[in-house]
């Protein structure tokens, strides 16, 4: 059909709404509570337009497209509405711009940039509410809250969590958990997929700046920095370059320059990862037992099993994930090797991810009362760290990671993507299992972005059936189907952020899709071009087999690289 | 009936039983604890957040349990013109407890209603059943200081 937009004919399809129309001809109107792939709600009137056959005002997101309509998305009606709500949503906003930590990245400070909006002109009775630091992960600060509630339809579509939920009602209503307790003790898996969509400083990550600053400060302290895979392709654009452009040896040479001891690279403990958990998997299927065999590298995903998957609790891989596997051998044999005592490291870990900092602190993460991982940055932390010692990225010279636990093959390195553990898994899975290598290493079923891919694969006589998931609500799906009796899937990745660890919550806050995307590619391209791209042939990954593990599911991998996962009670 | 026979009622009949089930729990227990929240979640298959979430929403709803005294005010219209506000600031003050909220020892709770149907007697005040019409600061105080009395004989 044909629609009038600013007195223009356009083509529109039926079931389209306004806003689809409007973006895809390339007209910008403001949106709030709007998630691109879902339902819309229409709850914060920010994308109205006026349709001037009706003379109404309607809101672009939710209004499906009809014959004859003829829409003005910049008439003074809309934007002095749209001015009018901003307005509305300041009048109790808190005036503490300079010190929210999205100052300059506020969708909130944006609008009323765009929307001229330089003056009080509603004053509206602030809401006293106190922050939620109770969750190591998360902070929830309720008084910046404008109850766009995308952070609610995150955890409930995407997550099938539903920890938070708008409470109460009128000028009283807030986003909170379960009788309004922290989010500590409530089902929340610490994803951070909330904090991505927050369009304020409602939602952030627990900093743990301070505890690093004073540790670099502490001339006692070895401070030993790892940073995952997925960090290296994913703050480029945040430092003025290429999206997605990997980046890892000028990150190696900024991370000494910040004062770090010790630099090592997540992609070696990533492949140490594999190296445990294809001996696991191999395990598995030859005696049939716990099938499928679910992997363990998701601290969110853990979590999540913990309190709403507990029947797979055995299904679950032993293996810690490459952060803590990386944390415990730095305090064992790195410390041993270098002749450090481990109680003067301090471990620190940059992830894409939140969930990490719970993780880090969890007690089944500790060696003899001494956590494997000390503090963990997300990405944004880590930029605001490069910001924050003046480190110009630009006129570094690409330096390698610290010998020996830097050396990283790309089977590691895909572990940032959705379908990256399982690739890696299943290239050294048949090599232990055929002895040969595979011919094509790429195993292009399970990449992309879709919430749930399943291939078959053929290793020898055996059928090993794959499902990779990302997205916990897409987990449970799956989850539901093997319960109902499905036998046909032996193996399964469960990644709870859309898209892998790129797509994680720790990550730059950024709404678009193709962000994602372009760090995902990014890393495919890295496995294209590197010579080792099987984790077995990793040279610090054999050396530490050779000198240290003996053999993967030893007794001191066993102690040191597995862990054991109990049901958690919470309120669901 | 009983709170877990409401529950069996109700096994896995979806969301659209949700009010229903809280008002009837409500009615035989007098409020909604955080274990009946969740119970229902399970039994309709809702997250407890919702629940809650849903719960609050409404104001019929109590999450503390009725105090031996339990205070209606009203709200509405012609008590409000009458002075009703004030009257409900000095209940809050005087009980230093907020609406919907039961005191420490049990003694009291104060529920706010819209409209108690009793207009020609406004403002006023419902303690279990019973009405006090024309409620002033003053005799506000004399009532509550006399429930104390009667409590402790």
């Amino acid at each position: 059909m044909i629609i009038d937009i600013n007195n223009k004919k356009v083509e529109a399809n039926k079931g389209e709404t306004v806003l689809e129309v409007l973006n895809r001809n390339g007209i910008k109107v403001p949106t709030l509570c709007h998630i691109k792939n879902m339902f819309p709600t229409g709850a914060c009137r920010m994308c109205l337009v006026e349709n001037t056959k009706t003379n109404k005002l309607i809101t672009s997101c939710s209004s499906p497209v009809e014959e004859g309509m003829d829409i003005l998305t910049h008439s003074p009606r809309v934007t002095e509405a749209r001015k009018t709500i901003v307005e509305l949503l300041l009048s109790n906003h808190p005036d503490d711009c300079l010190y929210c930590v999205r100052n300059g990245n506020c969708e909130l400070q944006n609008l009323s940039e765009e929307l001229c909006v330089h003056e009080r002109r509603i004053n509206g009775k602030k809401n006293k509410l106190p922050i939620d630091r109770s969750s190591s992960s998360i902070m929830r600060d309720p008084e910046k809250c404008i109850l766009c509630g995308r952070c609610v339809r995150v955890c409930e579509e995407v997550m099938g969590v539903a920890c938070i939920d708008f409470t109460k009602r009128g000028s009283n209503s807030t986003v909170s958990t379960v009788f309004d307790k922290g989010l500590n003790v409530s089902s929340c898996v610490n994803c951070g997929q909330c904090i991505m969509v927050c369009p304020t400083g409602a939602l952030t990550e627990k900093n743990h700046f301070s505890e690093i600053e004073e540790a670099l400060k502490n001339p006692n302290k070895k401070v030993v920095v790892q940073y995952a895979p997925a960090i290296s392709v994913s703050i480029a654009e945040e430092l003025g370059m290429e999206a997605g452009k990997d980046i890892n040896g000028i990150m190696n040479a900024a991370l000494r320059k910040i004062g770090f001891d010790f630099v090592f690279d997540t992609t070696f403990a990533a492949d140490l990862t594999i190296m445990e958990e294809s001996a696991e998997l191999i395990d598995r299927i030859s005696t049939n037992k716990a099938l499928p065999f679910i992997t363990s590298c998701c601290p969110a995903w853990i979590k999540y099993a913990e309190e709403f998957a507990t029947d797979f609790l055995p299904n679950i891989s032993t293996c810690k994930s490459p952060q803590q596997m990386m944390g415990a051998v730095v305090k064992s044999y790195f410390a041993e090797k270098e002749n450090i005592n481990p109680d003067d490291i301090y471990s620190v870990s940059i992830m894409p991810c939140t969930a990490k900092k719970f993780e880090g602190q969890r007690k089944e993460m500790t060696n003899k009362g001494n956590s494997d991982v000390d503090a963990v940055l997300t990405t944004r932390e880590f930029v605001k760290f490069i910001k924050l010692f003046g480190i110009n990225m630009h006129t570094l010279k690409s330096e390698i990671a610290d010998s020996p636990l830097g050396s990283r093959t790309s089977a590691g390195k895909i572990f940032g993507a959705s379908g990256g553990v399982a690739e890696a898994a299943l290239r050294t899975a048949y090599f232990k299992i055929t002895g040969k290598e595979l011919v094509e290493f790429q195993i292009d079923a399970v990449r992309g972005l879709e919430g749930r891919k399943e291939t078959q694969i053929k290793i020898g006589d055996l059928n090993i059936g794959v499902a990779v998931v990302n997205g916990l609500a897409n987990a449970k799906l799956l989850l539901d189907e093997i319960s109902a009796g499905r036998k046909d899937i032996h193996f399964i990745e469960i990644m709870a952020c859309p898209g892998g660890c790129v797509g994680g919550g720790g990550q730059p806050i950024n709404m678009d899709e193709n962000a994602i995307i372009t760090r995902m590619k990014s890393l495919y391209q890295i496995d294209d071009n590197e010579n080792i791209k099987v984790s077995h042939k990793n040279p610090d990954v054999i050396t530490i087999y050779d000198k240290f593990l003996k053999e993967p599911l030893s007794e001191k991998s066993h102690e040191l690289l597995h862990t054991h996962y109990q049901a958690r009670k919470v309120v669901l | 009936m009983k709170t877990e026979e409401i529950l069996s009622k109700y096994k896995n009949t979806g969301r659209d039983n949700l009010i229903p089930v809280l008002q009837e729990i409500q009615e035989n227990e007098g409020w909604l604890s955080e274990k009946i929240i969740s119970d229902v979640g399970k039994c309709l298959n809702i997250p407890a957040g919702k629940v809650y979430g849903v719960a609050t929403f409404y104001n019929q709803f109590r999450f503390q349990p009725k105090g031996k005294y339990h205070i209606q005010i009203c709200r509405g219209t012609a008590c409000h013109v009458l002075g009703s506000s004030s009257v409900l600031q000095e209940l809050e003050k005087s009980l230093k407890i907020k609406a919907d909220e039961t005191s420490r020892d049990g003694l009291f709770s104060i529920e706010v209603v819209a409209c108690i149907g009793a207009c020609g007697l406004a403002p006023v005040i419902c303690i279990n059943g019973e009405f006090h019409a024309k409620v002033t600061v003053d005799s506000l105080k004399k009532i509550i200081s006399d429930l104390k009395t009667q409590n402790l004989n």
